[in-house]
């Protein structure tokens, strides 16, 4: 492979294409003096990388307060389920009622670790907005609206927001590059939302991880929430093919393991499309 | 019969030979790769005097330290799946197998993302956990999921390119599913246990380079240090 060539190329279709790559120019340098195979044989990676930075969408990111509100939303949104789902009368079995209590006081910490951070930060933590549980933008008629008397209904919101949430702090990662402290609240948040979406899967007699087809994210076989994990099925990984590497099984990897193996983000706009006007009520 | 490509898969016949050594066999022949292999291409190319080094601070060390966990998780359930503890049941056999496909796919995916940036393979040593004991091999495998969780979110915050940030974030989540999965085989309804979700705050526990090597090498034959992130193997 000849870097060079190939930038020449891009470079005869786009004469910004210097400008647009500038900031990483040193870097090339640097690779042509250090000179060898090495840096050659690792390129697919970074130059895949350069790229996409060079040709990335223009898009405002969004400040890290907006990020931390995104966040106390879906934390909002999670925490209203499970606190009005956790009382008398609920709609939980008696013997599976720890999970959600679990689930419960995990989302309430934090949402209030999230006001903390966004005050800290000198923001102002969004207020919670109104909630409609059976997806039905307020008219409490949706597709989930015996969410509160029938348990597997609700079960099927619990995996719809828990697997969805993993999703939405997942896009948010980029946008907190290099912020020790909020980064890192924000994967800790993460992390555990993994262990919530594994805890309700296996509920719901579903494999812990997410199993796709090369057509299909959604794995969980209501077609409801289709949506939600539109894009789990990827199995391009930075530029690798992860299908084309080599598995117990042979010379290459299922699209079951590939796309169970890496978890896929939504953007801040992807989880609004699924949430505002269903879930979130939108007046 | 292996075929040769599942006897590469194995990463330096990891797995068979730690087979060996814990049936008691061929315990001459282990040990014999890793410690001679570093690799010259490597970055900063820093062999240590029982091990390697993740080389200089940037981000091909973070990636080279997910791929040094990644080895040690992947080289751990080709052995678990190998010689299944006994009263294992047909639904745990499936699970720890997926898993397993999971890890294995992760480590080659560094390899193939890492190229001729990426460490050696690693020489594991599993002396310390009893494979055909229920007991200690869940409970080792929540160690190992547990700490690959704190590993990535302790070292987040240290990767300076967004794309390779995602791809961390990515695999992650899915140590996290394995998590909480192996806790729940464990004891049903500790998917998020206060020994790792901080009670106070709900967030998940993270770790330093420093820590998580500390507990990788007592597993590991060929020692993993940082030394520019503060910690080298004793």
């Amino acid at each position: 492979m000849n870097l060079f060539n190939i930038i020449n190329d891009i470079e005869k279709i786009d004469p910004e294409f210097n400008d647009k790559l500038n900031p990483r120019r040193s870097a090339i340098k640097n690779i042509t003096s250090f000179g060898s195979k090495v840096a050659m044989a690792a390129m697919p990676f970074a130059l895949g990388t350069m790229l996409k930075r060079a040709y990335a969408a223009d898009t405002a990111k969004p400040s890290v307060v907006e990020v931390l509100n995104f966040a106390l939303t879906l934390e909002y949104l999670e925490s209203s389920l499970y606190n009005l789902s956790t009382g008398a009368g609920t709609v939980i079995p008696a013997n599976l009622l720890p999970y959600f209590i679990t689930i419960r006081d995990d989302e309430n910490q934090h949402v209030s670790v999230l006001k903390t951070l966004i005050t800290r930060l000198g923001g102002t933590p969004v207020t919670a907005p109104e909630f409609d549980f059976s997806g039905g933008n307020g008219t409490k008629t949706g597709p989930f609206q015996n969410i509160f008397t029938d348990y597997s209904v609700f079960l099927n919101v619990a995996l719809a927001f828990e697997d969805t949430g993993v999703r939405g702090y997942k896009g948010q990662l980029p946008n907190l590059l290099g912020n020790q402290t909020m980064l890192s609240a924000v994967l800790a948040i993460h992390a555990v939302e993994a262990r919530h979406a594994s805890a309700v899967r296996q509920l719901l007699k579903l494999s812990p991880w997410i199993n796709s087809t090369a057509t299909l994210g959604n794995d969980t076989g209501i077609t409801t929430i289709d949506a939600n994990y539109k894009g789990e099925e990827n199995v391009i990984q930075g530029t690798v093919d992860i299908t084309k590497l080599k598995s117990l099984a042979g010379d290459t990897t299922s699209v079951t393991v590939a796309t169970a193996a890496f978890d896929e983000p939504l953007s801040m706009d992807q989880i609004n499309a699924l949430l505002v006007g269903s879930f979130i009520v939108q007046h | 019969m292996k075929t040769e490509s599942q006897e590469s898969m194995l990463g330096a016949n990891m797995a068979r030979r730690s087979f060996l050594r814990y049936a008691g066999v061929g315990a001459a022949s282990v040990g014999l790769l890793a410690t001679a292999a570093c690799h010259k291409d490597h970055n900063n190319p820093n062999p240590t005097t029982n091990g390697i080094d993740l080389g200089a601070k940037d981000d091909f060390a973070i990636l080279n330290y997910a791929y040094a966990l990644e080895q040690l998780e992947a080289a751990f359930y080709l052995q678990v799946v190998l010689t299944p503890y006994s009263g294992i049941s047909a639904s745990e056999s499936a699970l720890l197998t997926d898993i397993r496909d999971h890890e294995v796919l992760h480590r080659e995916f560094f390899k193939a993302a890492l190229g001729a940036k990426a460490i050696p393979a690693l020489t594991p040593d599993f002396s310390s956990i009893n494979f055909s004991s229920r007991t200690s091999v869940l409970a080792a495998a929540k160690a190992f999921e547990d700490t690959g969780v704190t590993a990535y979110d302790g070292a987040g915050y240290l990767i300076a390119d967004a794309n390779y940030l995602l791809i961390a974030g990515k695999i992650v989540s899915v140590e996290a599913r394995h998590a909480a999965l192996i806790s729940n085989l464990i004891t049903p309804g500790t998917f998020a246990g206060i020994d790792v979700v901080d009670p106070t705050n709900s967030l998940n526990k993270s770790a330093t380079i420093a820590d998580v090597l500390k507990i990788a090498n007592t597993y590991l034959k060929t020692k993993v240090s940082a030394v520019n992130y503060g910690y080298v193997a004793s």
